[in-house]
C-alpha cells in the first residue's frame, strides 16, 4: 500500500536552547508556511470520503433504518449500520460498554452517530446520508439533571441508572457548627455548557494496511487509550492498528474520547480503500463531548473576621448521554470544590448524572472550573459580608504548604497563595477610562456608547488545580531516545507518542534533550504506536509526565556514553559538558562523536508520577492528587450599565510553576487559558433546550476574537515541587478557572448585580 | 466545470470541479494546497484567509467557479521561492513563530495573509489597528497576545528592511 501524501514527518530541531531557554517551535517554520500536514490535511490516491449519519432526535426508538436507496446511489461504496459493526458494538474512553460505535435500537442525545457512507465526493456521501431511511419512535427526552437527582430510576436515561457517580466529601461536623458563626453566606450559582471549541476539525485518514490491519493518521490527545477503545471494534489486535498522530489544530480535551477513528476504520475495512473522514463546524459541535454543564448551591459560615468555619456545599454536573469522563469530573469537581481554603468543617456532595443531552466529558479546567466559578463568588460575597476586601478575605483563609485540602491530602510542595495575593494586590492597575478611542468602549465601534454610563469595576479570583491523572491512576510515559552521529554531528532522536496539540511539547522534549545529552541536533520521531504510552495530553501532565520520561531515557542514554567512555578512557569521573565528555580530574577526553564512533545508543524508558489514592466513596477523604497548582487573576473591566455591554481592560494573572522550562510556550498557556476563561465568562454556551442544540456554529457560538481578549498582565514564579521533573508545575489550565469567576467579580463590582451564572449576558446586567 | 485560475503566480487549470465546490475545496482537495485552513467554512473563523487579485477573502465563501480568470495568492505563496525547508518566509512569517504567536497553528495560515495585507496597508499599525484588522480571525490557543506581538515585530522588520 503506498504512503499516504502530507503525512507527519520527523521535525528537526537543529541549534541551541536547553531546559529554562525560549528556542522556537521546530515545527513553527511548517505552520506559518502552510506545510504542516493536520488531519485535515492528509491525502491519498484512490480515497473515500466518509460521512456519518446523526440522530436529529434527543431521544427516540429506531424502528427501521432502510440504507438501500443509499447505498444505490452512483459514487457511493458503502452504508454501514451497527450490523457492519466487525467486533465489539460499543467503546468508551473509561468503560468499554459505554456508548455503542453505531446506534443500535435506540439514540440517547441529539447526533449520536447511525450509519456510515463511504463515497467518491464528500458532497455525494453527503447527499447519501438524506437517502438513509430511519422510523422513529420518538419519546420526551430527559434533560433536567436535577429531577434526575430527585428520581435517578424513573429518569435513568442509562440501563445503568440515572446517577454517573455521587461523590461526598466529610471533615468536620457542618451541622454541628452551624448554629454557633457569625456571618452566614449562601448562592446558587450555575455554568453554561461550554465548548472546546478547537479549530482543527476532528479529521483523520484509514488505510487498509498490507497485513490485514489498518493505518489510522488522526489527531488525538491519547493514541494508546484510542487504540483500546478502536481496536476491539474493529475485530482487530492491538497490533494490528498501526496508529500515527496526524497534525493537530487544538484540544483542550474535545479529543480525549473518540469521535471518527472506528467509523473510518469500518469504511476503510469494508472497502479496501483508504477513507478520509472531516466534520465541517457543525458536525463538530456534535462530534466531540464538551464541558459539563452545573448546578452549584453553597453555603458558608464564619467569623465576623472572615474565617471559614463550615462549607455546605452541592454540585450537580449534567454529563449528558453516556459516561465519558464524568466521573472523573466528579472526583475532581469534589475534591477541589472549595478551592484552595482551609476549611475545617466541610460537607460536599458532587453528583454527575446521565440526561438526553449533549454527552460531557473533559475540557481545560476538568470539573475544577465549574466549582471555582461557585467558591471564588462565595468569598466575594463572605468579604461584603465582613467588611474586609475580597482579596484579604482570601488571604486570611488560603492554603498553604502544609495545608489540607477538602481531601485530607496535605500539600507537601510549595503552595505560595499568600505570596500571589500579595503580588496581585501591588500589580500596577491600567489607566483610567479614556473614550477618546471609541474602539477602547464596551460596544467598540458599534457606536453605542461615548463613555456615558460606562463604570469601571475590578475583580479577583483564584483556583486551584490537580496536575496530573488522580485517583490511583497510573498515568506513566514512555520514550524512547537514541544518541548517534549524522553527517558528522551528535543527534538525538527522540520518540514518545505524547500529542503535540499545539502546547508546545514538541519544543520541550529537544530542549530535555539538549540539556540531559549536551547535544545541539534533536529529532522528534512522530508520535504514534511503535513506541509504549505516553498517557493523554491533558491535566496539565506532558510537560511533567512525558518531560519526566525523557528526561529519563536520556538519562539512562548518557550513562550508557559515560559507561563507553570509562571503559576506554580509564576515568570514572566523567560528565558531559559542551559536546565532550569531561572527567573532572583529567579534563577534557574527546567529543561525543569520538566516543560514540558509528554505534548508536538507544534505550527507552518509562516515568511513574508518585502513587495517589482513591477518594474514600462515603467521606472523600484520600491523597487523590499528583501535584496541585494554583494561579490568580485580577480583572478589570469597563461596563455599559445601560445596555449591558462589557469590555474587559485587562486581565493580570500570578501563577507559580515551579521552574520555567520555556518561558515564550508558557506565557503562551497563560495567554491561552486566560482567554478561554474569558469566553466563559461572558460569551461561551451551547445553548441547549428541549436536549436540542440551537448554536451550533461559530456564527451564534462565540468565542472570543482580538477585541475581546484585553492586555494580559503576567508575573511568573518558579517555587520548585520537588517530586517532579525540574520542579516543574502543570501550567497550563489553572488560569483557565480563576479568569472567569475574576471577571465576573469585576462586572459585579462595576453594577451590584449578584450575576450567579455564567455566561453572564447582557440581560444580566441591564435586566 | 473546468476553472482557469492563477495561483501564487502560475496559471493553472483545474478539471472536473464540482460547481458546488468552494474555492477552499479546490485549493485544499484538488490543487494540492491545503496551507489554506478548513475549520468553521462559513466566514466566521478566517483560517481560510487567501488574497484573491488582491484583497484578502474567506476562500470558503468563494465559489470555485468565481475563482475563473483571477488571481489567488495563498499562505503557501508567500515565501520567496518554494516553500518550507529551502525557502525564505516572508518577514510576517518569521515574527509569528519568533514572537511565539503559533501554537496549533491551525489559524495560523489565515492570520499570517491577514497581517500580510494590513502592514502592506498600514506599515506602522497602532494595536487598535492590528486589532481591528484581524478582528475576523480567530484563535483559540494563543488568547491573541503573542500575535499582536507577531504583527508588530513584523511591521518593524519591514521597516527596517525598506530603510
Amino acid at each position: 500500500m503506498a504512503t499516504p501524501i502530507r503525512t507527519p514527518g520527523r521535525v528537526a530541531a537543529p541549534g541551541h536552547g536547553g531546559v529554562g531557554d525560549s528556542p522556537l517551535r521546530p515545527d513553527g517554520t511548517l505552520k506559518v508556511s502552510g506545510e504542516f500536514a493536520y488531519a485535515s490535511d492528509l491525502w491519498m490516491d484512490g480515497m473515500l470520503w466518509g460521512a456519518t449519519l446523526r440522530s436529529p432526535h434527543p431521544r427516540a426508538r429506531i424502528l427501521s433504518i432502510d440504507v438501500g436507496p443509499a447505498l444505490a446511489a452512483p459514487g457511493v461504496h458503502a452504508v454501514l449500520t451497527h450490523e457492519d459493526v466487525p467486533g465489539r458494538k460499543t467503546f468508551g474512553i473509561d468503560h468499554p460498554d459505554d456508548q455503542p460505535v453505531l446506534a443500535v435500537d435506540q439514540v440517547r442525545h441529539q447526533g449520536e452517530p447511525i450509519a456510515l457512507v463511504a463515497a467518491d465526493h464528500p458532497e455525494i456521501a453527503r447527499r447519501a446520508l438524506d437517502l438513509i431511511a430511519i422510523e422513529w419512535e420518538v419519546r420526551e427526552p430527559v434533560t433536567d439533571a436535577r429531577a434526575v437527582l430527585a428520581d435517578p430510576v424513573g429518569l435513568a436515561v442509562q440501563p445503568r441508572g440515572g446517577i454517573v457517580r455521587h461523590q461526598p466529601v466529610r471533615v468536620g461536623d457542618v451541622d454541628a457548627v452551624r448554629d454557633g458563626v457569625d456571618v452566614v453566606v449562601a448562592g446558587d450559582y450555575e455554568v453554561g455548557i461550554q465548548d472546546q471549541a478547537f479549530l482543527g476539525p476532528e479529521s483523520g485518514l484509514a488505510v487498509p494496511a498490507d497485513d490485514g490491519g489498518l493505518d489510522l493518521y488522526v489527531a488525538t490527545q491519547w493514541i494508546h487509550n484510542d487504540l483500546k477503545q478502536i481496536a476491539p471494534c474493529l475485530g482487530l489486535e492491538q497490533d494490528q492498528v498501526h496508529m500515527t498522530m496526524a497534525g493537530v489544530g487544538g484540544a483542550f480535551g474535545g479529543r480525549e474520547d473518540l469521535s471518527m477513528q472506528i467509523h473510518a476504520g469500518m469504511l476503510a475495512l469494508r472497502t479496501g480503500r483508504p477513507v478520509k473522514m472531516s466534520y465541517n463546524r457543525y458536525e463538530s459541535f456534535f462530534g466531540h463531548v464538551h464541558r459539563h454543564p452545573a448546578q452549584m448551591r453553597y453555603e458558608y459560615g464564619a467569623t465576623r473576621d472572615g474565617i471559614l468555619v463550615y462549607a455546605d456545599v452541592e454540585i450537580v454536573l449534567d454529563g449528558g448521554a453516556y459516561t465519558s469522563s464524568t466521573e472523573n469530573v466528579t472526583g475532581n469537581a469534589a475534591s477541589l470544590g472549595v478551592g484552595p481554603y482551609e476549611i475545617p468543617n466541610i460537607r460536599i456532595d458532587a453528583y454527575g448524572v446521565y440526561t438526553n443531552n449533549p454527552p460531557c466529558g473533559a475540557m481545560r479546567g476538568f470539573g475544577a472550573v465549574q466549582a471555582c466559578f461557585a467558591y471564588e463568588s462565595m468569598m466575594d460575597k463572605l468579604a461584603a459580608a465582613c467588611g474586609i476586601s475580597p482579596v484579604e478575605v482570601r488571604r486570611r483563609n488560603a492554603v498553604a504548604q502544609g495545608s489540607a485540602l477538602a481531601t485530607g491530602q496535605v500539600i507537601t510542595a510549595p503552595a505560595p497563595m499568600a505570596e500571589m495575593l500579595d503580588r496581585i494586590e501591588a500589580m500596577p492597575l491600567p489607566p483610567a477610562l479614556d473614550a477618546a478611542d471609541i474602539r477602547d468602549l464596551p460596544g467598540g465601534a458599534s457606536q453605542t456608547t461615548h463613555g456615558e454610563g460606562v463604570v469601571r469595576g475590578v475583580g479577583y479570583g483564584i483556583g486551584l488545580k490537580n496536575i496530573c491523572f488522580s485517583e490511583g491512576f497510573d498515568d506513566y510515559s514512555t520514550a524512547r531516545v537514541r544518541l548517534e552521529v549524522i553527517g558528522g554531528e551528535a543527534t538525538a532522536l527522540v520518540h514518545t507518542a505524547a500529542a503535540e496539540v499545539g502546547q508546545g511539547l514538541v519544543t520541550v522534549k529537544a530542549q530535555i534533550a539538549r540539556t540531559e545529552l549536551g547535544v545541539r541536533r534533536v529529532t522528534i520521531a512522530p508520535a504514534d504506536n511503535r513506541v509504549g504510552d505516553a498517557g493523554s495530553s491533558s491535566a496539565s501532565r506532558q510537560s511533567y509526565m512525558t518531560g519526566g520520561a525523557v528526561k529519563a531515557a536520556c538519562e539512562a542514554v548518557r550513562g550508557e556514553l559515560l559507561a563507553r567512555a570509562a571503559a576506554r578512557y580509564g576515568h570514572d569521573d566523567l560528565s558531559v559538558v559542551g559536546g565532550a565528555v569531561v572527567s573532572r580530574a583529567a579534563g577534557v577526553l574527546a567529543p561525543v562523536e569520538e566516543v560514540l564512533g558509528d554505534d548508536a545508543i538507544e534505550l527507552t524508558r518509562e516515568f511513574h508520577h508518585r502513587p495517589t489514592t482513591r477518594l474514600d466513596p462515603v467521606t472523600g477523604q484520600g491523597d487523590s492528587h499528583t501535584q496541585l497548582a494554583l494561579c490568580v487573576h485580577r480583572a478589570v473591566v469597563d461596563v455599559d450599565v445601560e445596555l449591558g455591554l462589557v469590555k474587559v481592560v485587562e486581565l493580570a494573572a500570578v501563577q507559580d510553576v515551579g521552574k520555567i522550562l520555556n518561558r515564550l510556550s508558557l506565557e503562551g498557556q497563560i495567554h491561552g487559558g486566560t482567554a478561554q476563561g474569558l469566553g466563559l465568562a461572558l460569551m461561551e454556551e451551547i445553548v441547549v433546550s428541549g436536549g436540542l442544540v440551537r448554536n451550533p456554529s461559530f456564527t451564534d457560538y462565540l468565542i472570543p476574537t482580538i477585541l475581546d481578549v484585553p492586555p494580559m498582565r503576567l508575573d511568573i514564579l518558579e517555587h520548585p515541587d520537588p517530586d517532579a521533573p525540574y520542579g516543574l508545575r502543570g501550567a497550563g489550565e489553572p488560569p483557565t478557572l480563576s479568569s472567569t469567576p475574576a471577571i465576573v467579580a469585576a462586572v459585579r463590582d462595576a453594577t451590584g448585580k449578584a450575576l450567579t451564572r455564567v455566561p453572564v449576558r447582557p440581560e444580566h446586567i441591564a435586566g | 466545470m473546468r476553472v482557469n485560475v492563477t495561483v501564487n503566480g502560475a496559471p493553472q487549470t483545474v478539471d472536473d470541479v464540482w460547481e458546488g465546490e468552494s474555492l477552499l475545496y479546490m485549493l485544499r482537495e484538488r490543487m494540492g494546497l491545503p496551507g489554506s485552513k478548513n475549520a468553521c467554512e462559513q466566514g466566521e473563523c478566517g483560517s481560510c484567509t487567501v488574497y484573491l487579485d488582491g484583497v484578502p477573502a474567506c476562500s470558503c465563501l468563494v465559489a470555485a467557479g468565481q475563482a475563473e480568470g483571477r488571481e489567488v495568492r495563498t499562505v503557501e505563496g508567500l515565501a520567496e521561492g518554494s516553500t518550507g525547508a529551502d525557502g525564505r518566509l516572508d518577514p510576517v512569517q518569521e515574527a509569528f513563530v519568533e514572537a511565539g504567536a503559533v501554537q496549533c497553528g491551525f489559524c495560523t495560515p489565515g492570520l499570517v495573509v491577514q497581517s500580510h495585507d494590513l502592514i502592506s496597508r498600514v506599515p506602522d499599525p497602532s494595536d487598535a489597528e492590528i486589532r481591528e484588522a484581524l478582528a475576523g480571525n480567530l484563535c483559540r490557543c494563543t488568547g491573541y497576545e503573542k500575535i499582536l506581538d507577531a504583527v508588530r515585530l513584523a511591521a518593524r522588520r519591514r521597516a527596517e528592511a525598506s530603510a
